[in-house]
């Protein structure tokens, strides 16, 4: 598997992906204007960051058990995963809380336009 | 005096009245107030007279002076310099706080009756109290810096009791005056003290005499530096030439504290001072000489003043000055015995004669012109009688207090070559004008016809105002039987030997008989002038204008210090201190101070835009900057900051 891994599509490959995502997630932060894009923003960045946990996790797995360090990489690994999990339910929660958060804003204020909710301005 | 005699305990017994009315006066009752009020100085009293009481009995010991007690903390300790928080109770000292808690418990009685009225009366005895501790610190200090500690504190209960009264403009000025005066004396100290330390490396009292006695190289020069200064600092406590202008304002305060405070102990600190540090005026002929003119000049000024003075007080003030006078004069002619023991019998019947003049006060309602007295002599006969042996003492008739000491000191002067008989005849001439208004005073207060409206509201004189009255009276009368020869006698461990005779029993006694002799010529002038023709003092007045003025205006010397010192001073402030030091230079820089941060936060909170994404942008542009940090290899870029990560690495 790690053989295949590494000769079909490298590492690279993956983390390039990531931060691709990633950027697009800052860069959909920074310039939407609806609340509810820029929420959808920060789920593709914290997605982007699970995809290199699982990548890397996916790496160390399957190492070469003779290289120097396999075992505790190996030992090692499964963290990225159990990670991974902790990022979705974060997710999953701060969907539920966010989402509220944008219907309690949408009654207040009528709109969802960022730029207009501008509450934390002295 | 065994071992569980402590000299602390004397300054600690009216700190401890001054804490607990200071703090819970206005809380306690009355009775308790006077209770504590008058036990600490009867402690102190009764410590001191112990000590004395050491002395009676056979002396086959060792003397028991001087008796020191050092903290063991040590106090002041910085390199070389070593200053302990020592007191030292030798003769001097002993006459000292014989005089101070003797007479200051008789005025803290008469006080009970004189403010028995006053809304301040726990304040007023522990102002009192703290008086009556700085004072017995200063008598007891070992030391010239332990001395002003107590010569501060001494001011600043004179400050505080002067303007007793602060409602009153007046008595809050008089106060403030004190104060000012005293500084530019107590500069003259400070000054006096720093060239100590840096001469003899030492401000203990005996190391000094005993390095000044070890070299006899020490004449002069520095030494008269020393003696100077010290002198002006005693000059601005004792209220002598050219700084005597607090004291008669200083009469604004309760006639009790003018008693105690301005007449019978603070302001006799500076001849104390003197006598305490004498080895250093021994070794500086020109310093002592110029302390004998000084008090010479002080004595005649100040009797001249108060030959026209109406007010009761401020003619009892002028002449404290001048009987302040005849003791610098006594220490100038290096008769520093018969200085102490004029401060002793002047402590008596000048305590006497204020506090007479008080109960006068207190029984016509408040009222101090003397033109507004007279014949107030079967009204108050207590007080007329106890006032007569004051004026006797002062004037100095024999067998009264003041004759032996002011005696002793004219003799001394009379002794002192040359130049000493000059400062005999002002002695003398003073002698003359101090009988003739002090008996001016008494005739107009107590003789003649009735004046005014002031004597129809009487008030009975208390028992608590009497007592300390009679008991000064006895003391004015026989204070003086001790007799200088003894009194010089006991003091000489203290203030050296007494300089040889060079007179004779003979001359003593002409000298006495020309002595009283001019107090009587004093007295019969005033009983022609006040008693006989009353409209005669009117005629003179009006036939020496221009002498008149002068001695009614005091010389004008308060215009001239405020014409040559006290204005200039407040231009200054106005036009240079005012407008540059604390406006621009201060004002400036407090402006600086707070401006900056202003300025600057008015730029920074345009960053604070409300705006969620600019804060992300920002946010993003930071964590982009840290990742540009980390991933650039800047060594390349700027091959010098690779130089600087080595230096601190090997750091």
């Amino acid at each position: 598997m790690n053989a295949f891994l590494s000769q079909q599509v490298p590492l690279s490959w993956y983390l390039l992906l990531s931060a691709v995502l990633f950027s697009l997630g800052i860069v959909g932060f920074l310039i939407k204007r609806n609340l509810i894009t820029v929420f959808m923003s920060i789920e593709l960045m914290l997605n982007a960051v699970n995809l290199s946990f699982v990548t890397f996790a996916r790496q160390w797995q399957f190492c070469d058990p003779s290289t120097q360090g396999c075992l505790l990489a190996q030992a090692h690994a499964v963290k990225g995963q159990i990670f991974v999990f902790f990022v979705m339910m974060v997710a999953a929660a701060e969907a539920a809380v966010g989402l509220a958060i944008i219907i309690a804003v949408f009654r207040a204020r009528a709109t969802l336009a960022v730029d207009r909710i501008d509450l934390m301005k002295l | 005096m065994n071992g569980s005699f402590h000299l602390w305990l004397i300054p600690l017994l009216p700190f401890a009245g001054f804490l607990i009315n200071g703090i819970l006066g206005k809380r306690l009752p009355k009775w308790l107030v006077t209770a504590v009020a008058l036990l600490a100085p009867l402690g102190a009293f009764a410590l001191v007279l112990i000590a004395v009481s050491s002395l009676l009995g056979p002396q086959d010991g060792p003397s028991p002076f001087p008796f020191i007690e050092t903290c063991p903390l040590g106090w002041i300790s910085i390199g070389t310099l070593h200053i302990d928080f020592s007191f030292v109770l030798d003769q001097l000292s002993l006459v000292m706080l014989l005089v101070v808690t003797g007479v200051g418990f008789l005025i803290h009685i008469y006080s009970v009756g004189y403010m028995k009225a006053e809304e301040g009366y726990a304040r007023y005895f522990s102002y009192l109290n703290l008086f009556l501790f700085f004072m017995t610190v200063l008598v007891l200090a070992g030391n010239a810096l332990l001395m002003f500690v107590g010569w501060e504190g001494v001011g600043l209960a004179s400050y505080l009791l002067i303007g007793f009264w602060f409602q009153k403009t007046t008595a809050a000025d008089a106060g403030k005056k004190a104060f000012i005066v005293n500084r530019i004396g107590d500069f003259g100290f400070l000054i006096g003290m720093f060239l100590l330390l840096a001469n003899f490396g030492t401000l203990t009292f005996t190391e000094i005499a005993t390095k000044l006695g070890q070299d006899p190289g020490w004449t002069g020069g520095v030494v008269t530096v020393i003696a100077l200064c010290l002198l002006l600092g005693a000059t601005g406590k004792s209220a002598q030439l050219p700084l005597y202008i607090w004291l008669p304002d200083a009469m604004e305060g309760p006639t009790p504290v003018s008693a105690l405070i301005h007449a019978a102990t603070m302001v006799t600190a500076g001849v104390y001072m003197i006598a305490r540090n004498h080895v250093l005026f021994d070794h500086s002929p020109f310093a002592l000489s110029v302390v004998a003119v000084v008090g010479a000049a002080t004595a005649l000024f100040a009797a001249t003043i108060a030959l026209v003075q109406t007010d009761i007080k401020r003619v009892l003030a002028y002449s404290t000055i001048s009987q302040l006078g005849y003791m610098f004069l006594g220490c100038g002619v290096a008769a520093y015995s018969a200085a102490i023991f004029h401060l002793v019998t002047h402590a008596f019947f000048k305590a006497l004669l204020f506090l007479a003049a008080g109960s006068v006060i207190h029984a016509i309602g408040g009222e101090q012109d003397l033109r507004k007295m007279g014949g107030l002599r079967k009204k108050l006969p207590v007080t007329f009688a106890v006032t007569t042996v004051g004026v006797l003492a002062i004037a100095g008739f024999w067998p009264f207090a003041g004759f032996f000491s002011k005696d002793a000191i004219l003799y001394a002067a009379f002794l002192h070559g040359d130049a000493g008989k000059a400062l005999w005849f002002v002695g003398l001439l003073t002698a003359l004008l101090t009988s003739f208004y002090m008996f001016r005073l008494w005739y107009l207060a107590f003789l003649g016809k009735p004046r005014g409206e002031a004597e129809s509201h009487h008030h009975p004189t208390p028992w608590s105002m009497l007592v300390p009255l009679l008991i000064l009276a006895l003391l004015s009368l026989g204070g003086g039987w001790f007799g200088i020869e003894r009194f010089a006698g006991f003091l000489t461990p203290s203030t050296g030997a007494r300089a040889a005779d060079a007179g004779s029993t003979q001359l003593e006694l002409i000298l006495s008989v020309v002595a009283v002799a001019v107090a009587l010529i004093g007295w019969l002038v005033a009983h022609l002038f006040y008693q006989q023709k009353p409209d005669r003092p009117a005629k003179l007045a009006a036939a020496l204008p221009g002498a008149y003025t002068l001695l009614a205006g005091k010389y004008y010397v308060d215009q001239i210090y405020g014409a040559c010192v006290v204005k200039p001073l407040l231009l200054f402030s106005q036009y240079f201190l005012s407008p540059v030091v604390d406006k621009a230079l201060l004002g400036g820089t407090a402006w600086l101070l707070g401006g900056v941060p202003t300025f600057a936060g008015a730029l920074l909170q345009r960053w604070q835009s409300g705006n969620l994404r600019s804060y992300a942008a920002w946010l993003t542009a930071g964590a982009a900057a840290v990742l540009l940090f980390v991933v650039v290899p800047w060594y390349l870029v700027w091959p010098a900051s690779l130089d600087f990560v080595w230096k601190v690495a090997r750091h």
